[in-house]
């Protein structure tokens, strides 16, 4: 027994080692929604759908999310039309034209390109992915993510591959998280992205910013984590003195068995 | 012993004199069960809680899935983001599987220590080896349903499989398809198998209960029931006791669907499916590791190519447990008493993990080869190693009954 766990944990360290691609090991963040108790904070979500309107929204959709949606990350119903309304979504007329209308709570974040060939043709052939489960598509999402928000740099100066030294093409940006380090996405935050922030709270670093998409994001990704949370040390509550009573009584039942 | 019956209401024994259900049910609660069953025994019934909650949970998933390549993944979504409580659902249901696989590997572990494939359990075991085969068809079918990228390229490569046979094999795969590619008639039809085959499962495990009632159970000790003092009515003595560990299986169950519902996941099924962009590593979930393992270790074997190798070799790690009570025809079931089995036995264990392993890991270099040795290790397990120690080892005595050894060591106490 003990040896069969001995291999394991052994085959265990192999096989990870075996695992980790080109890409550098993400920063470990502390995040508001981890652990068991773990909640959003609202005005992080709040910042974090500012930096995705104003810098992201342009290249990556959001379409799981609705506009409705925005009352979760605690905007008013009005604030969230007014989200909606920077958007325009095709409709059916009477006389059966289609026609442009103002997005509204119903609709879902429209995404900035009609189909992926579109959303290629605009970046260097590299389509945006939908952000609206990034973080949960990705091996350690939130830090993957902020680490690759801040993980722009220039490459190494003896940068190889297969022995020979390797170089950026344009369109091409060295990113030490992204798997092969060869991004087509050109660094989305940086000194000069403006995103405007409350007076009360955090200033917009790239850093500050980084963290709050990736929140916003994570958000995104799993708008029922607070409720399944709640809910999960609930039944593990139930379940504790379920497990108590029954063992009670168990105990009661075979106590004269031999 | 086995209590009597209370007396019954009118309208019981009005229904009993027709269809005697109540009669069969009083029967049930006091079946004779050994005393002695330790803890492993209960995994059966775990695997039972569980396949009622997966049942449950499934056909109400069913109610808001859309079988259809362009709207299955965001179904899902749907289901995650705006039907009540469809988050709870879905994980309970995707974390379920693994868990029933859990369950089930330990259950039949458990059956491999004690011997409980021996006489006269044969059909009990060959009934749960056609479940584990349904379940896995089931799980696998289940995967796709979801239709992310590990969905799409799970069913890609798998059904793949089956062109490796040869003649007829490319036949077989476009009509497993139900066109010249995975695409929507693929998922439809895996939808309908993926409802159907868990009410066949059901119907296995009532044979597969039956015929354990029908020669009771076996126990640790692995020796047969010599009178009433070594058994207790299965109510409320085993009821109580099972009661109890399911609370701590629930607790176990339940720290995963709330606390780390993607943990046993893989991040690529997040992704809606696109047959243009291969994952970086296809894997299965964990529990087809070591099958995994199994078909990639395979190298051409004579005449037969490396494919066509591994597809047999893989479905041959289980169809070779059907033969496993002929394979090892020692007279003692438990492997308290065989210490050569129990050596080979654990070893096994660590085989089978070390397959999981390389079942995860891609097949290159080191792990190519501890694979192979592993594969190697599993047949040689059950076709050499369990028939010669079945036939020279000297087993430890075994004591005289259920009761005695229990007295004796309650005496001492
Ligand atoms: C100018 C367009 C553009 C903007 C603005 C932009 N991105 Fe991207 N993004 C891309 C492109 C193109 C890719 C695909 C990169 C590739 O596959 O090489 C990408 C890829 C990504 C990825 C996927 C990385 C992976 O692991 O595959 C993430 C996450 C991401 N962007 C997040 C963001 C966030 C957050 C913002 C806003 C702060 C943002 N992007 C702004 C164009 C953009
Ligand atoms: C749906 C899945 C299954 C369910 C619900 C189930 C249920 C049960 C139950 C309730 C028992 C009696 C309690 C116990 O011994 O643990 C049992 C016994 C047994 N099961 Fe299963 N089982 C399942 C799958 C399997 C599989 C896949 C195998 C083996 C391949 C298997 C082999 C056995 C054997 C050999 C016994 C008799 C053990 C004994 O009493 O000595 N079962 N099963």
């Amino acid at each position: 027994m003990r040896l069969a766990i001995a291999a394991g944990l052994a085959l265990a360290t192999l096989s990870a080692a075996a695992y980790a691609a080109e890409a550098d090991k993400p920063k470990s963040e502390s995040w508001s929604f981890d652990g068991v108790f773990g909640r959003y904070d609202r005005a992080q979500l709040q910042r974090g759908l500012k930096v995705y309107t104003t810098v992201c929204a342009s290249c990556h959709g959001l379409r799981q999310v609705h506009y409705r949606n925005l009352v979760e990350v605690g905007l008013t119903p009005s604030e969230a039309k007014a989200v909606a309304a920077q958007k325009e979504v095709d409709e059916i007329a009477d006389d059966g034209q289609i026609k442009k209308r103002k997005a509204d709570l119903k609709d879902r974040f429209v995404s900035p390109f009609p189909n992926v060939q579109a959303a290629a043709a605009a970046n260097n052939n590299k389509a945006p992915p939908d952000l609206s489960l990034i973080v949960k598509a990705r091996e350690n999402g939130a830090n993957y993510l902020y680490s690759l928000l801040t993980g722009y740099g220039a490459p190494p100066a003896d940068w190889k591959e297969d022995g020979k030294p390797k170089k950026l093409d344009t369109g091409q940006h060295y990113n030490k998280y992204f798997p092969g380090h060869v991004i087509a996405m050109s660094p989305p935050l940086t000194a000069d992205t403006s995103v405007e922030y409350p007076k009360d709270g955090p200033k917009p670093t790239v850093e500050q910013m980084a963290k709050d998409v990736t929140a916003f994001l994570a958000w995104a990704a799993e708008p029922s984590m607070e409720d399944r949370k709640r809910t999960g040390i609930k039944v593990m509550l139930f379940l504790l003195i379920f497990v108590g009573v029954f063992f009670v009584i168990y105990r009661r039942v075979w106590k004269d068995v031999h | 012993m086995a209590m009597q019956p209370a007396p019954q209401p009118r309208w019981m024994r009005w229904v009993d004199s027709r269809l005697p259900i109540f009669g069969s049910m009083a029967h049930f609660n006091a079946y004779p069960t050994p005393k002695n069953l330790n803890y492993w025994w209960t995994f059966g019934s775990f695997a039972a809680i569980t396949l009622v909650v997966m049942l449950v949970t499934g056909i109400v998933l069913a109610m808001h899935y859309t079988p259809h390549v362009d709207h299955a993944f965001d179904s899902i979504e749907r289901i995650m983001r705006d039907v009540n409580h469809g988050w709870l659902l879905r994980y309970v249901h995707a974390n379920g599987a693994a868990m029933f696989f859990l369950v089930v590997y330990i259950h039949i572990f458990r059956g491999l220590y004690y011997g409980s494939y021996k006489a006269p359990r044969e059909l009990v075991w060959w009934f749960g080896i056609i479940i584990l085969l349904c379940m896995m068809a089931t799980a696998f079918m289940g995967y796709v349903l979801p239709w992310g990228q590990m969905s799409y390229w799970a069913a890609k490569v798998i059904t793949n499989l089956f062109s490796a046979i040869p003649l007829v094999g490319e036949g077989i795969t476009t009509w497993l398809w139900g066109g010249f590619a995975v695409d929507n008639p693929t998922l439809n039809r895996f939808f309908s198998l993926h409802y159907l085959l868990p009410f066949v499962i059901v119907g296995l495990v009532v044979m597969h209960i039956w015929s354990f009632h029908a020669v009771g159970n076996g126990n640790p000790l692995g020796i047969d029931v010599k009178s009433p003092k070594d058994t207790l009515p299965f109510h409320p003595y085993y009821t109580v006791k099972d009661v109890f560990c399911i609370g701590i299986f629930l607790l176990v169950f339940a720290a995963f669907v709330f606390f780390a519902p993607n943990f046993m996941g893989h991040p690529d099924n997040y992704i809606p499916a696109d047959s243009l962009v291969t994952p970086a590593h296809i894997v299965p979930e964990w529990y087809f590791l070591p099958f995994y393992a199994i078909l990639r270790a395979t190298p051409d074997i004579l005449f037969i190519n490396a494919k066509l190798a591994g597809v047999i070799a893989m479905f041959g790690s289980i169809l070779l447990l059907f033969l496993l009570p002929w394979l090892d025809n020692s007279k003692v079931r438990s492997a308290n008493y065989r210490p050569a089995y129990r050596v080979a036995f654990w070893l096994f264990v660590i085989d089978c993990i070390v397959l999981g392993f390389c079942g995860a890991a891609a097949p290159e270099g080191i792990w190519l080869d501890i694979s192979r040795i592993a594969t190697a290790w599993y047949f040689f397990h059950f076709l050499i190693l369990v028939p010669i120690i079945a036939r020279t080892e000297r087993p430890k005595p075994l004591p005289f009954s259920i009761s005695e050894p229990v007295v004796k060591t309650a005496a001492r106490a």
